[in-house]
This record gives C-alpha cells, structure tokens and sequence, in this order.
C-alpha cells in the first residue's frame, strides 16, 4: 500500500508479544474500585488474574488473542475557558486516564459509563481520530494514530447520531462509494451486500433516496455500509438512539448474528442497557476516564450490591411484611415493595410470603443497570427507578 | 502520519509532487499518497455531482447565477470606464485582461477546493471525525466536499472576459507570451488554492473563521481585477511580498503587456508565479498538516 507512511511496525511485530502479560485487574467484578484514588500510580495493577477468562479466539482464530489492547493510555486536554474579552484561562482535563483494557478478537463487549466519562474519547483513539497523549494504544497490531488509513480498512465505525449515507442518492450508491474507496473486490462486494441486504431487509430501501428513510431504516443503512469491507471491528456509537421497539431488535439480532457467525469484534457504546443485557457477554464501565468495572454482566450488579425488587399485592392494607431475607422498601395501601439481593431467587422468598399472607398478585422488577452504576460512583441515579428506591 | 497528504490533491494544479519534506516522505510515497488523494477526491466530487443532479432545475439556476453573479464585477469596471478613459494608466481591454485572468484562476482553484471554509462548520459538529476513519487522505475528502459544478460558471464568464480582452488588445505574440497565458493561469488557481488551504487550516484553530478566509480569496481576486497602479504602494507591497496574490496576474500581465512591473522588480518576476505558486501550496500544506495534528490532539 503506497499510502501509508514509514512505520516502525508491520503485521505480527510488536504488539503481538505483551498481550497475556499485560493484563489490567480487568476481570471478575469490581476490579477497579473506586476508592483507589492515588494519582494514577497504582500500574496496571493485578496482574495474573487469570485473564483468559473471557472468551477468546473467536472463529477466525487468530494468532495471539488480544484484538484490542490499550496500556495505560491517556489523553489529556487543554482546555481553554474563556474569562474576559481576550484573556482565557487553562485548564489541564484528563478525559481518560491511565485506561488499560484489552479485546479479544471475537468477543462483543458492551463500554459504559455516564456522559463526559470518556467513552467517545476512547473510541475516537481506538479509531484512529484522536492521538493519545500518553500510553500505548494497538488495534490489530496497528498504531491508530500513526497509521489511520491503514487501519481504517480493517475497522467498521457507526456513529449512532450521524449518518455516512449520501442524503440525496439512492442508498446503493453509498455503497458503491464504499465498494471502490476501499477497494473491496467485486466478489467479495456483491457477497456482503447480498448478505447484508437480505439480514438488515434493505432490498426494497436500495433505489429510495436516504432523505426518504426513517431512521431505523437508515441506521440499519448505516451499518450495512459499516460492513462491506469485511472490517474485523465494528465500533458503534449508540447505534439503537432513537429507534423504535421493531427497529432496535432488528439491529440487535443482526449485530448478534454477524457476532457469531464472522467472529467480528464488536464494541459498543450505549445508553440503553437491554443493548447491553441482549447482546454483550462484557461489560466495561468508565467513569472519569478510569475503568470502574470490567466482566460480566452479572457481575456488574454484584458490585453494584444490586437488589431486585418483588412488588406484591396484599388483600388488604397491612403493616409492612416482616422476612429476613428481604426488606420493605415502599408500602402503599395493599401494594408493598421489597428489595433483595439480586443474586438470589424470588422463588422461596414468594413461597414464604404466600404461606403467611393474604397474597393477590406479584410481580418481579430487575434491577436498573444504571442506577447499578450510579451506586458503583456513590452518586445519585440520573432517574432512579421507582422499584429501587426507599 | 498516515492521514497527512501534500497540498496535491487538486486535480490540474501544480504541487510539490518531487520535494522531500521536513517529515520525512520520500518522493515515492507521496507520490503514492498524490495518487490515493486524487482518487479518492475524483470519487467524492463525482457523488457530489450525482447529488446536484437529483435536482437538475436548481443546478441550472445556480449555475446561471453564478454565471450572472461574477459578471456584475464586470459590469462595474464596464461602467467606470464610461466616464474615464483609463484606470490607473490601464485601458478597459487591459483591465479586462487582468479581470479576465484572476476570474478564471479564481473559478479554477473554487471549482477545486471552493468549499473548504466548510470546515470550520465540519469540526464543530464532528462530522469531520467521519472522514478520519475512512482510508483515504482527509485533506482530499475535505476539498471534495461539496464540489460544484455551478461554480464553472465563474470560470466561463472569466474566459469570455479574457478573451474580450485579447481580441481588442493589440498585442505582438511572441513564444514565450503565448507560453506564459496557460502557465499564469494554472499557477494562479495553485496560489488561490494555496489560500484556500491555509485559510482551512486556520480554521482548525478557529472554527469561525471561514470569513476571514473569504477576505483573502474573494477579496483577493477583486484587488486583482484592478491595475497594480490604482492601489498605494504599501497595499501593493503586501499582496507582493506577504500574500503573493500579484504573482496570480499582476507580474505575468505586465510581461505579456509591456507595462512596467510593480513595485520596480526584475523581469523575470513575471515567470516566477510557478515556483510561487509550488512554495505557497508547500507553505499551506504545513499549515494543514499543523491544523490537523492539532485537531487530532485536542479534537476540537
């Protein structure tokens, strides 16, 4: 490829070496907790915790495992506040802070965290956009920020509020655009897009130009066009915002669907937890830049000392229900809430409750996985569920 | 440094295709990324022009007005010369031939790379990230965008004032005046794209300075329109010396006219708007390579 410029690492050079050894504590719940507030000093640290836990080597099985893998990585901003007519003040912000997490390939994993955490700072490192001011950064074995192009024709990135779709053409044609600007092979072209047109259902939408889809319609148009290329990742940036029940679960199923059968390495960034609860088998919460939490997400709601919430309906109005293994949380006439862990079963707790009162009806209520988080930072949840509260 | 193209990604403009630059680049991997630039801006300007003829009645009518629009420079130079016989020493066919080659550089280098004082507008809203992560050179993504044909008509209109301008000018043609007509006005448009790069550039760092840009393309190409010799000689000094828009016209006309040169410089001042032109186009891609870098580390 002539275009890319002198490098100092190929294919299957450095970067396939550190992999196992570079681990963050990044595995099993509560990794990183918050309290751990030294000044970035505390390494990348627990090391050897067994991190081959997660599945790796996706099909495809590829040499090495980590896909992904980020070292202490940083990125720094200055910025500038403007506090007269020409004068500004600076202010040194860490968006992400000594961040090391690695990928492996095949694995779908789910980055969270609340606005201005540092998830599209990371992404934008991953893909190349942004440099890092610090750390060591390899995607693929590849320097993003030394290589963007080069990279740019192994990654797919949907960008869930902005569209790559030409507003006023038919919508192939933003997929011709694609097959020759990155020089897909004809074969190869006409294979993806049967396969993508037949999974996302765009054979109808093909000739309608884009300004006439509907937003499910064109994310889906989206992703398709993220694809053609074969990329080995897809970065998506909220890619169900704003899409109704259909839509979002057409999206899923096909992200689900590619995940499993190319082995593609997915990672998404979201606000809608049931993205996460569908579709990722990890999950990773940032928060300040830090990685807060890296596993499963079960393992997120122990952390999170999460509890559900069985809500039932009494026969009458009666003092709260007393029980060792649950609390009342809400009463209100003959309708009580009680929390309890969310790691155990309702079964024996409705069993007892059922054998000693007057029980009409009841429900179970899992718990909110942001009001999870906010619990993590010891911060108010942004709208606490009305189950959780006491 | 994969995203960081020679200012060579206009198609019929001069650029520094076979200098080595302070990065590093050899001759053959710029010339490779020249390639992928050009490319890669051939493929967006042509969806681009696919685009506009999703609404062909609007194209002609912009098309037209872009036409008409330009002209109206014209006619006021046509009207003052209804009450004066000459301008600053220069007849109407001469300031015709000057209008006529700045109009035509111009129109040349905003049919090019006319849009890029979008910028300002692509990194504030983000959209600009989306050209980051596709394989090809920002810079020719970016003068790509939005590429219009509407904007020939500038051009056209410059070419008929031209050739106005020839047919009533008695000129004795010699080789190299025939040589330098092709020559001044390629060079000309590789200056105005020059500006167009530096002002984009800029814009990295202020995202709303797309009219300060303006000042100095648009306002560059009318000071341009008029004889050297109507402006004081401190103006005249700095589009020389500082922003060297007199090499777009001014020094190859007075050659080609047999006029003395501004400011009193050497004859062969007028055969230099090439390596003026290849220098301002160097100058301005390390001004976007700058802009980019900076983008990419503060993303804003």
């Amino acid at each position: 490829m002539p275009m890319d410029g002198p490098t100092e690492e190929r294919d299957g050079g450095p970067g396939e070496d550190s992999l196992g050894a570079r681990r963050p504590g990044g595995d099993g719940p509560g990794a990183r907790r918050p309290g751990g507030d030294g000044a970035g000093g505390d390494g990348p640290g627990g090391e050897g915790l067994g991190g081959e836990g997660l599945g790796r080597g996706g099909p495809g099985g590829a040499p090495g495992g980590a896909f992904i893998e980020l070292d202490r990585v940083e990125k720094v901003f200055d910025v500038r506040k403007r506090t007269g007519f020409l004068r500004s003040e600076r202010r040194r912000v860490r968006a992400v802070d000594a961040l090391s997490f690695t990928v492996a390939r095949g694995e779908m994993v789910g980055y969270i965290g609340p606005n201005g955490a540092g998830k599209s700072t990371t992404i934008k490192m991953l893909t190349g956009i942004l440099t890092p001011s610090g750390g060591r950064l390899r995607v693929a074995g590849i320097d993003p920020s030394r290589e963007r192009t080069r990279l740019a024709r192994r990654i797919g990135v949907v960008f869930g509020q902005r569209t790559t779709l030409w507003w006023d053409l038919p919508l192939i044609d933003s997929y011709r655009l694609m097959h020759r600007m990155y020089r897909i092979p004809d074969a190869r072209y006409r294979e993806n897009l049967d396969r993508c047109v037949q999974l996302l259902e765009l054979a109808d939408l093909l000739d309608v130009p884009v300004r006439q889809l509907s937003l499910g319609q064109r994310m889906r148009g989206d992703i398709a066009a993220a694809l053609l290329h074969d990329p080995e990742v897809l970065y998506l940036d909220e890619p169900t915002i704003g899409l109704d029940v259909i839509s979002k679960a057409k999206v899923r199923g096909f992200l689900r669907d590619l995940n499993a059968e190319r082995g593609t390495t997915v990672l998404l960034t979201t606000h809608d937890l049931q993205d996460i609860e569908q579709l990722c088998s990890r999950v990773m919460v940032i928060d300040h830049g830090r990685l807060m939490y890296d596993g499963p997400l079960a393992g997120l709601h122990e952390a999170g000392e999460s509890e559900r919430t069985l809500v039932v309906d009494l026969e009458r109005e009666l003092p709260p229900i007393e029980l060792p293994t649950a609390r009342v949380v809400r009463v209100e006439g003959p309708r009580q809430w009680l929390a309890f862990p969310a790691g155990s079963s309702a079964a024996p707790l409705v069993a007892l409750i059922a054998e000693r009162y007057p029980l009409v009806d009841l429900s179970v209520r899992e718990p909110d996985i942001e009001a999870v988080i906010a619990r993590m930072y010891g911060r108010p949840a942004p709208n606490a569920a009305e189950g959780a509260v006491s | 440094m994969a995203d960081l193209p020679g200012l060579t990604d206009v198609p019929g403009l001069p650029g520094p295709t076979g200098f080595t630059d302070p990065t590093g680049f050899t001759r053959t991997e710029q010339r490779g990324r020249l390639r992928e630039g050009l490319r890669a801006y051939r493929l967006i300007a042509a969806m681009w022009i696919r685009s506009t003829m999703a609404y062909r009645v609007s194209f002609l009518m912009t098309t037209v007005g872009n036409f008409a629009a330009s002209g109206l420079d014209f006619a006021a130079i046509l009207l003052m010369f209804s009450r004066v016989d000459a301008l600053g020493g220069y007849s109407l066919p001469e300031v015709a031939f000057l209008y006529g080659l700045t109009t035509v550089s111009f129109g040349l280098a905003d049919l090019a790379i006319g849009s890029m004082d979008r910028l300002g507008r692509r990194v504030r809203d983000g959209t600009l990230d989306m050209l980051l992560v596709r394989p090809a050179p920002v810079l020719a993504q970016v003068a790509a965008d939005r590429f219009a044909l509407r904007r020939l008509g500038r051009v056209t209109q410059g070419l008929l004032v031209t050739g106005y301008a020839l047919s009533r000018l008695d000129l004795h043609w010699t080789l190299p005046k025939l040589l330098l007509m092709p020559v001044m006005l390629l060079s000309g448009g590789g200056i105005f794209c020059a500006v167009f790069v530096a002002g984009a550039a800029f814009q990295f760092a202020a995202q709303d300075a797309s009219e300060v840009q303006n000042a100095f393309t648009y306002g560059g190409t009318t000071l341009l329109q008029y004889p050297p010799t109507v402006f004081a000689k401190e103006l005249v000094r700095g589009v020389t010396y500082v922003l060297p828009l007199a090499f777009v016209n001014w020094l190859p006309a007075a050659y080609v006219l047999g006029r003395p040169y501004p400011l009193g410089l050497p004859a062969w001042t007028a055969f230099a708007s090439p390596l003026v032109a290849a220098a301002c186009c160097a100058l301005a891609g390390l001004a976007w390579r700058a802009g980019l870098r900076s983008y990419r580390s503060t993303g804003s």
